[in-house]
């Protein structure tokens, strides 16, 4: 591939893999989740159909406890791109008042998350869904399928994925059935921020150091984002200066305490990193594989 | 930075997912957290006692960690300051020869573990021989567990001189040997290990590092397959793909593929504007001078080198599924960002992977690998794989399961594509049509034997016939005495069966002829291969649902009887399976209805 650095390669199958499915599907759709990947699988999606627009909505599957700088970037990215942005939020949550501090990040996010997207895929009809899961992210992952089939029920099967050869993609499916995408298989954390400095992509605020309202807990630091944090008897909110590696429902990602402030130096302290970014994910310490017992339960 | 991707080879023993595990702890991609896992799991899954089992950090899903093997394909990322790496990790046992196949499509070079104990195996050959035909050039045999046999220098030249002999049949580009410890990181990163002072060639690291990637396609003339047409709105028409070798700037010469059309690079855009070239490997959209007509599935190449196009091919592929290949039966298949229905005609032989030997073979298994004749429905632009695999491999699919069910790799073009013309007819099917004053139609009845298919076709021939149309009726127990008879009942024979009862319908409809045809036709993939050589309309599918029970005690010709005494193999509906029609024109259920009403039903459809 001469003339070609890794980011373009990279680049080129991504945006290899959008057309695919844009292509083929009767209704694709890209899911949205706001973060880092999200950004960067939303800008890939640009270049694929430029000077087209993006063919397909986002959809973002709002847990409601979405940090409030993420909700407001979100309005504003959709706005300046003029793409069409579907919302969704589990309306059982909403009547029930599920939330993770009352009802558990297991369940919370079991309900808010799992059973919301497939709502949400149900009701629209959506039969190819893009998501910006990373192989290099956790061991199950490292096996997913770049297109990974959903059988009736989005149940994801380990033992009947289909084999993968070259870059030819079996997008075929029956009634009922879908297929998660993933664009942004081949691509490491360090990638994804190496390319977001390369192309000064817009990405959440809380990704960059800055003084922040967090308490301690369980030895990690949680922010206080809103009123509806309640604190442990003698818990004080401190200032301090931190950042997000990862962004997800607020009181279940922690900070890290960092003064990366720029893109250059946050691409550094990622290369140099000795812990990995889901370290910041109270869901992966369940025990062990209990990301893949999310999966075949149609978490992404 | 380049990306190598490469794939290891070798069984759990063999120590493969320790190297692994080892490349990625001693390149730093191993976090804390993800070592203090590691910990926790090699106390409840490791093999290594007190020490943590690097193997855990890569055997992914919760099955292999309890079986301890490797079932899937893992794809692991790691970097130097000099590439970027992906590894597919894929399983080493026969059963998992699709996997392997899967790793090896996409990989330039091959790490081939050897125990050191146990030399060059059945495996290794395998390995080597999956490797050799999905085009991987570059091999590193990794003679592992040096230190199992003393950093014996005598060992190593040993099985280096074995594999040597074996693997010349195999043209790879390079074979490098490397004697290492996984479990130690003796002359995995770092070269020179103080245990093996005798050695003096790079560390698997260094190789990894240095070894040649990519570049092939460059050196060839332009070809895109057309992935996407980019049409915004009424001024802008783009075709968009990823190039597949060669590079491309404006104005160049460039030819349309199947069709022929010529015409000019006119712009070259991607994000945000245009580019003044774009080389293989880079995804593009391509606007062009001219109002040309291109769709996905074509290929734009270089006005002046054209791609080959056939429909019929001399191929290998590999069987991963199940139920087995049959010739004859139509599977759907995508070659780049082309769809087609395929078939296989004549499996030439089968390859006994472990041994190299040709065999003789009527169908194909799961991981078994064949060299065939395929024939595809239409023409196909197409370069064979050695050359390029983007433009030289296919995969097959199920049409009812859309399971992708093999995978293959064209060799060269049969040359019958171009020799045998379709003869152009002078007096058209709907001018006899007219003159017999009849919608030609095949009326394909299926059905259990002794459901009374024949019965109710007998009478409908009757009918039509006093009506003054002009049919005809193709019985199977006839069919079987001449035209057929050298075919049996197993499955293999069942669809060549159907195929050519249904080429021979088709004829007798292009007569003009009102066709009756009946025919257990157990299998619902031959029925709708029948279907689909009629035009819509023309083929009318007749289920005779009479319940096995009842054609058992009716028993006409003492067939299940004697299927039941085991006198008569694959017998339908005894040890052979009826696949029941899920939508027919017309389904009778004979236990209600006597054949005279089943006859007016069908002529009531036929004639509204």
């Amino acid at each position: 591939m001469n003339s070609m650095n890794v980011f373009s390669e990279l680049e080129a199958e991504s945006i290899e893999i959008f057309r695919e499915v844009a292509a083929t599907a009767a209704r694709p759709v890209m899911l949205y989740s706001i973060g880092k990947d999200s950004s960067v699988m939303l800008r890939l999606a640009q270049k694929a159909f430029y000077p087209g627009p993006i063919p397909f909505p986002l959809l973002h599957i709002d847990t409601g406890w979405k940090f409030r700088e993420m909700i407001a970037f979100r309005e504003r990215i959709a706005e300046e791109l003029g793409v069409e942005l579907l919302r969704y939020t589990n309306p059982r949550g909403i009547a029930e008042g599920i939330g993770p501090f009352t009802h558990g990040s297991a369940y919370h996010t079991d309900v808010m998350k799992t059973e919301a997207l497939k709502q949400a895929l149900d009701l629209y009809g959506f039969d190819a869904a893009f998501g910006g899961a990373r192989r290099d992210e956790e061991k199950s992952r490292a096996k997913e399928r770049i297109f990974s089939f959903r059988a009736a029920g989005h149940r994801w099967e380990p033992k009947t994925q289909r084999p993968e050869l070259w870059n030819l993609y079996n997008t075929r499916i029956n009634p009922g059935e879908s297929i998660r995408v993933f664009p942004l298989s081949n691509w490491t954390e360090a990638d994804i921020w190496g390319y977001i400095q390369q192309e000064q992509i817009p990405i959440v605020p809380l990704y960059f150091a800055a003084p922040r309202p967090v308490v301690k807990r369980y030895g990690q630091w949680i922010m206080v984002d809103d009123e509806r944090m309640p604190l442990e008897p003698g818990e004080v909110p401190e200032m301090r200066v931190v950042r997000f590696r990862t962004l997800g429902c607020y009181p279940l990602t922690a900070a890290i305490e960092s003064s990366a402030a720029t893109l250059a130096e946050i691409v550094a302290e990622t290369l140099g990193a000795n812990t990995s970014e889901r370290q910041g994910r109270v869901i992966d310490h369940d025990g062990a594989g209990s990301m893949e017992r999310k999966k075949q339960e149609g978490y992404f | 930075m380049e990306t190598l991707r490469f794939i290891t080879c070798g069984s759990v023993d063999d120590g493969k997912s320790t190297l692994i595990g080892r490349l990625l702890f001693e390149t730093k991609l191993i976090f804390e957290d993800q070592l203090e896992a590691l910990k926790a799991d090699s106390k409840k899954f490791g093999t290594q006692g007190e020490r943590p089992d690097l193997a855990l950090l890569v055997d992914g899903l919760q099955a292999e960690r309890e079986q301890g093997i490797t079932i899937d394909v893992a794809y692991r990322f790691f970097a130097t300051s000099k590439r970027r790496f992906i590894v597919a990790d894929t399983p080493g046992h026969e059963q998992y020869t699709r996997n392997m196949a899967t790793g090896a499509s996409t990989a330039e070079a091959a790490v081939l573990l050897i125990d050191a104990r146990k030399g060059v195996l059945t495996q290794t050959k395998r390995h080597s021989r999956i490797a050799a035909m999905f085009g991987v050039r570059h091999i590193v045999l990794a003679v592992n567990k040096m230190d199992l046999v003393e950093w014996s220098q005598a060992r190593f030249e040993e099985i280096t001189g074995d594999y040597r002999q074996f693997a010349q049949a195999l043209n790879f580009a390079n074979v490098t040997a490397i004697p290492l410890s996984a479990l130690e990181g003796h002359n995995v990163v770092d070269s020179a290990a103080p245990t093996m002072p005798w050695y003096h060639g790079p560390s698997l690291m260094q190789w990894l590092e240095v070894v040649p990637c990519g570049g092939r396609e460059s050196a060839q003339p332009f070809t895109m397959p057309v992935q996407w047409v980019n049409r915004p709105n009424l001024n802008f028409r783009g075709f968009s793909g990823r190039i597949a070798s060669g590079s491309i700037r404006p104005g160049d010469s460039v030819r349309i593929s199947p069709s022929g059309v010529v015409s000019r690079a006119k712009e070259i855009v991607v994000w945000g504007g245009s580019v003044s070239a774009a080389g293989a490997g880079a995804s593009v959209t391509l606007v062009l001078e001219s109002e040309v007509d291109a769709s996905r599935g074509d290929v734009i190449t270089a006005a002046d080198r054209p791609l080959e196009v056939a429909d019929q091919f001399d191929a290998q592929i590999i069987w991963m599924s199940e139920h087995p290949l049959l010739p004859g039966r139509s599977y759907a298949a995508q070659i780049h960002s082309k769809a087609a229905n395929v078939t296989i005609t004549e499996i030439k032989h089968c390859l006994d992977i472990n041994s190299g030997a040709h065999l003789a073979a009527k169908m194909l298994g799961l991981n078994e690998i064949a060299t065939v004749n395929v024939s595809f429905d239409r023409p196909v632009t197409y370069a064979p794989y050695d050359d390029n695999r983007r433009l030289g491999a296919f995969i097959l699919i199920d049409k009812l399961t859309h399971e992708t069910v093999g995978a293959g790799l064209i060799h060269f073009a049969l040359r019958r594509a171009a020799n045998v013309h379709w003869q152009a007819l002078e007096v058209t099917r709907a001018a006899r049509a007219v003159l017999m004053g009849q919608q030609p139609r095949c009326l394909w009845f299926t059905g259990l034997s002794g459901s009374g298919k024949s019965t109710i076709a007998n009478l409908l021939d009757k009918r039509l016939h006093a009506e003054g149309r002009h049919t005809y009726i193709l019985d199977g127990d006839n069919v079987r005495h001449g035209l057929n008879r050298d075919l049996g009942f197993t499955e293999a024979d069942r669809v060549e069966n159907i195929r050519r009862i249904g080429e021979v319908a088709k004829l007798l409809v292009d007569a003009g002829l009102i066709v009756i045809v009946s025919f257990i036709s157990p299998y619902r993939a031959e029925r709708q291969l029948a279907r689909d050589l009629f035009q819509p309309g023309e083929f009318v599918e007749i289920y005779v649902d009479t319940p096995l029970e009842e054609c058992e005690r009716r028993d006409v010709k003492g067939l299940y009887a004697k299927a039941r005494r085991g006198e008569l193999k694959n017998f339908t509906g005894i040890d052979s399976a009826y696949e029941v029609p899920e939508d027919p024109e017309i389904h009778l259920r004979t236990l209600d209805l006597d054949p005279v009403i089943c006859v007016s039903r069908i002529l009531g459809w036929l004639q509204p």
